[in-house]
């Protein structure tokens, strides 16, 4: 069986997780397997048959009033508890803040490997094997495993969503015992960031800006593409971070966020290395830069030489031309 | 306090990655390397720590004698004391087996300590989990990728960066903390600092030492390929009146890449 942790937050579950439900769902159906979903927290019960959509034969939701704001300890001994009885061949959680905060706690607790944040699963003579990004995304490395649980997280926007189809799976609630102790890193307070309604790592589309920009005022600019375009985000450079125009919840690259997005813009940015390892995954990359040896411009799959401040107004009336056909 | 950081050599990140398929690894000739740039951030904030409440400060690596490099830097930071723990193994992308050993030597050799101070991350092997994985075999509270670290009494608390927020979360001493970009602006060495770490001896410890022998330590991973992302297709470059290039960019996305 292959056990699935559905991450949900503000009572809503993260379309990651979904994701990697899919996955799980085509490999176990190569393996001759069955998928299990596992919800944590307190109440979570009814979002069981939005997961079971996407091909969970059983949603099984851990409840105790003590999980309803994360912890990563309690949510790790909760789920070792689970792996324990059911003796799953495969765990996968979402690579997002909480699957990696969360899966190395519990691969510690069965004493187990992990492969982090992978971009491929595939079946090969029987056995599952993942691919992984190391160094940025300098160079990719394919594992087997030697015995099971296999655990892994896997990278947000990456693995397409399977269709929903109703009614596949049965929904089980389990009231779940959490000793004290093992929520003393409760979260006891979550801040929103103004403004931030996605991340750059879940986003479908980033705009990004860089040293180019020349001041904080002009990463307005993007933000008013953020606003026309759907699902995306503004991303930045380092520098544009370093200077402190933009949070560095935003910076894309090696000390940053890797993304893969469906389409990566970048404005201003000169194509670092740092900044070329966060992003060259991305399926479609256009770049606006004045200088014409830029080396973003040698990845980018449309590029203009140009100066940023003339194309950006343009470009925003082109793309809401073709946004409201 | 007892503060612990632990710091891990890592290739610098400017740096071009070569595969030798040969031996399946990667490349390590002419690779520069530094102390891991997350790390850095938890050194820094164990030297304001200790400047604000008092305290020492315990340097810890794990890996071959070359790390003695990168603890000589902290050493030079500011750090109190540095240990090496001899791990000849060539990195197989396996935290369990790092977080194993350190763990060990936590609950054989150290046992006094207020805080675990980790990188949220060593650049390279990307794994993001030893910091996780130390606090589970420990059985501490973890704050993961922390941005803003305040000590109170017994307590920690601390700001870690999520989706778009962040999470604010107390907990008790002794902890496990991670570092993520944001949480200070690390020191430079002074020439001072370097002097002294020069002359500093940094004491080995074998796995021998903590009493672990390889067989529990085998990983469950075992790599079967090392490849380069595959090469992005040249694209086109164009340079043209602003009106007319922003035009043919958006005809691009919408009608030839379909992603608008
Ligand atoms: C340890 C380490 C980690 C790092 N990690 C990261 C990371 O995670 N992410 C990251 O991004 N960087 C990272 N860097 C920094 C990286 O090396 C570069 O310094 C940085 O990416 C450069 O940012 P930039 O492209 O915005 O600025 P620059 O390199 O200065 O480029 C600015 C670009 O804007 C163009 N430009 C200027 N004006 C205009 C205009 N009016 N119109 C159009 N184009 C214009 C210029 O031609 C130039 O190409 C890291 C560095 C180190 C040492
Ligand atoms: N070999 C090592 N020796 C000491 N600390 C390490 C080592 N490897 C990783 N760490 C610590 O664990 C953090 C996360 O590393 P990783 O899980 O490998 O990405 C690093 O930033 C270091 O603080």
């Amino acid at each position: 069986m292959i056990l699935v942790y559905i991450e949900v937050r503000e009572g809503k579950v993260k379309k990651s997780s979904l994701e990697v439900l899919s996955e799980a769902k085509r490999r176990a159906n190569e393996l001759g397997q069955e998928v299990f979903a596992v919800l944590v927290g307190h109440g979570l019960e009814s979002l069981a048959p939005k997961v079971s959509q996407y091909g969970a034969k059983k949603v099984i939701a851990l409840d105790n009033p003590l999980l309803s704001s994360y912890s990563p300890s309690g949510y790790a001994h909760v789920l070792a508890g689970l792996c324990q009885e059911l003796a799953p061949e495969c765990i996968f959680f979402t690579a997002t803040s909480m699957g990696k905060d969360l899966a190395p706690r519990l691969a510690a607790q069965l004493g187990v490997s992990l492969a982090s944040d992978c971009i491929q699963t595939t079946v090969k003579d029987g056995n599952l094997e993942v691919k992984r990004p190391i160094y940025a995304g300098k160079a990719f490395a394919t594992f087997r495993f030697k015995s099971s649980p296999i655990m892994a997280t896997l990278r947000p926007n990456v693995f397409p969503l399977g269709t929903p189809v109703d009614g596949q799976g049965d929904a089980e609630k389990r009231d779940v015992a959490v000793p004290e102790d093992q929520v003393r890193d409760r979260v006891d307070e979550v801040l929103k960031e103004e403004g931030a309604d996605l991340d750059v790592t879940e986003a479908e589309i980033i705009v990004a800006g860089g040293r180019g920009l020349k001041g904080s005022e002009n990463f307005d600019m993007l933000r008013e593409l953020t606003e026309i375009l759907p699902h995306s985000a503004v991303g930045a450079s380092r520098s544009a971070v370093d200077a402190g125009w933009i949070d560095h919840q935003h910076q894309v690259g090696q000390t940053g966020k890797t993304v893969s997005p469906n389409l990566y813009m970048a404005f201003g940015i000169s194509g670092a290395i740092q900044h070329l390892a966060g992003m060259s995954s991305s399926k479609v990359i256009v770049a606006v830069n004045k200088d014409a040896e830029a080396p973003i411009l040698k990845v980018a799959d449309f590029g203009i030489v140009g100066d940023l401040f003339q194309v950006l107004p343009p470009l925003k009336e082109e793309l809401k031309k073709v946004l409201s056909e | 306090m007892n503060i612990f950081v632990f710091v891990k050599r890592v290739p610098d990140t400017e740096s071009k990655i070569r595969i030798n398929h040969e031996t399946n690894s990667i490349d390590e000739e002419g690779l520069k390397f530094v102390l891991n740039p997350y790390d850095e951030y938890a050194m820094e904030e164990a030297l304001r720590i200790r400047e604000s409440k008092g305290g020492k400060i315990t340097v810890l690596s794990v890996g071959t004698e070359e790390s003695t490099v990168v603890l000589k830097k902290c050493l030079a930071m500011g750090g109190d004391e540095a240990v090496l723990i001899k791990d000849d193994t060539p990195e197989r992308y396996n935290g369990l087996r790092t977080a194993k050993i350190i763990a060990q030597a936590m609950k054989t050799k150290f046992t006094d300590y207020s805080l675990l101070l980790f990188g949220k991350q060593a650049v390279g092997a990307d794994n993001a989990q030893v910091s996780v994985m130390v606090a589970a075999l420990l059985g501490l509270p973890q704050v993961n990728v922390v941005t803003k670290l305040e000590i109170e009494g017994n307590m920690a608390v601390a700001y870690r960066e999520i989706e778009g927020a962040s999470e604010k979360v107390n907990a008790p001493l002794p902890v496990v903390i991670s570092a993520q970009k944001g949480l200070n602006e690390p020191r430079y060495e002074t020439l001072k600092g370097i002097m002294m770490a020069k002359r500093k001896e940094i004491p080995v410890l074998t796995l021998q030492d903590l009493g672990l022998d390889e067989s529990s330590l085998v990983s469950q991973l075992e790599l079967v390929k090392l490849e380069s992302p595959p090469a992005r297709q040249a694209g086109t470059v164009i340079e043209d009146e602003p009106e007319t290039a922003a035009k043919r960019m958006v005809e691009f996305l919408h009608s030839e890449a379909k992603v608008v």
